[in-house]
């Protein structure tokens, strides 16, 4: 694969953003969208594990290619992104104990945020090299923030409007971001160089 | 997911019923999003797709069920990642060797079945508790209703967006189809859409025992 730089970032971050085009990571979009103040923090501590883990993926790929043990990539990947972030969160315990109480219980979520995990594996088959893997990362961290800061926009202003009983909930969600998903699809093409 | 401590119960119909409607993952739960909007373009893949999550839920679930009382509380959030993932690994190659028009059509969302929110919270909240005869009911319940749901989400975006069932076109020449319902709009509109369906019969329900 020979993209630019460049290409990888606007590709991940809008024509293909990870939310809105391919539903990666909707358990924490549609969870913690409901307020500005909490969207933002998780989409960085997100972005910041999404690096960690692609960098690691990246070295592990290597390692289990020289040994031909790609068959144990998948069980690999996932103890490795388990386990960075158990790292993030312990270094961030000791270097910054308010941003680390500000995240709570966010931290150990995003183990299960497929988003992180389909870094690691898209990276892998696509042959990205070693920059065009952390701009990937980069990328689909900014674009995951992206979604769900404008997520949490749109719900912070529906509590204003009067929504029938019967649409409230996960339903009015779901048209909402299916409404973004629409006026993301409008990015196709851009950047993507086809 | 603090499900209470169902130990006790013996085996009913209910631990099989409970995943299939009162729990649906899909229509009630809404767990393990990823997957369900993602494969489920046309109901061949929403379907393959709900077996292969049906089996590695049955299977991890009599694994970490005959194994419960070995693993230490500490660890047991890990142990039963990698049991998982070494079920998913191997439902990969499952499909890798008997369809390879299903497994490119799929793609990632195979591996991906590893971080289904779906088999992780029932191996925590029901597998880890109970005897494995009832821990393989109970999963299989959840995966006969997952499967369910993304079969309906299937059929419905192949019907309104391509206008076919099972690669059958339905409708004659008139049909537009109605393209968004196969992009990735459309799966956040279906989804939606099946959602206000239930809470339209659930409230229609309560008025009803109201009256």
């Amino acid at each position: 694969m020979n993209e630019s730089l460049s290409q990888i970032f606007i590709g991940t971050l809008l024509t293909n953003n990870f939310v809105l085009a391919m539903f990666l990571g909707l358990c924490p979009f549609l969870g913690v969208s409901s307020r500005l103040g909490t969207a933002v923090p998780m989409g960085v501590a997100t972005t910041f594990v999404m690096l960690v883990a692609s960098v690691c993926a990246y070295a592990l790929n290597l390692l289990l290619n020289y040994f031909q043990l790609e068959f144990l990539r998948l069980i690999s990947y996932i103890v490795v992104i388990a386990s960075s972030v158990q790292l993030v969160e312990m270094v961030m315990k000791k270097y910054s104990p308010a941003l680390f109480r500000a995240l709570g219980i966010f931290l150990p979520l995003i183990t299960t945020n497929c988003a992180v995990l389909a870094v690691a594996l898209f990276q892998t088959a696509r042959e990205y090299s070693f920059s065009q893997s952390l701009v990937f990362a980069l990328g689909g961290g900014a674009g995951f923030t992206l979604a769900l800061v404008l997520m949490a926009s749109l719900r912070e202003r529906l509590q204003l409007a009067n929504v029938p009983t019967l649409v409230q909930g996960t339903a009015l969600s779901l048209i909402l971001a299916g409404l973004l998903s629409l006026a993301f699809m409008g990015f196709a093409g851009l950047g993507a160089g086809e | 997911m603090s499900l209470p401590n169902q130990a006790d119960e013996g085996i009913t119909f209910d631990t099989f019923m409970e995943g299939v409607w009162r729990q649906n993952p899909v229509f009630v739960m809404v767990l393990g999003m990823c997957p369900t909007l993602a494969v489920t373009v046309s109901a061949v893949n929403g379907l393959s797709m709900g077996v292969a999550t049906m089996f590695v839920l049955v299977s991890s679930c009599l694994l970490v069920s005959m194994i419960r009382h070995l693993v230490p509380k500490e660890v047991r959030i890990a142990t039963y990642i990698v049991i998982i993932a070494t079920f998913v690994t191997l439902v990969d190659y499952l499909i890798q060797a008997a369809s390879l028009a299903l497994y490119e059509a799929l793609g990632a969302f195979i591996q991906l079945i590893v971080v289904n929110c779906i088999i992780l919270g029932r191996a925590e909240a029901h597998a880890s508790k109970n005897p494995p005869l009832k821990a393989v009911v109970n999963a299989l319940g959840m995966g006969v209703g997952f499967a369910i749901g993304l079969f309906a989400l299937g059929a419905t975006r192949e019907i309104l967006g391509a206008g076919k069932l099972f690669g059958i076109t339905l409708f004659g020449d008139n049909f537009q189809p109605w393209v968004v319902m196969v992009l990735p709009p459309g799966g956040f509109f279906v989804l939606g859409g099946w959602l206000l369906l239930f809470a339209l019969l659930r409230s229609r329900k309560e008025g009803k025992v109201q009256a």
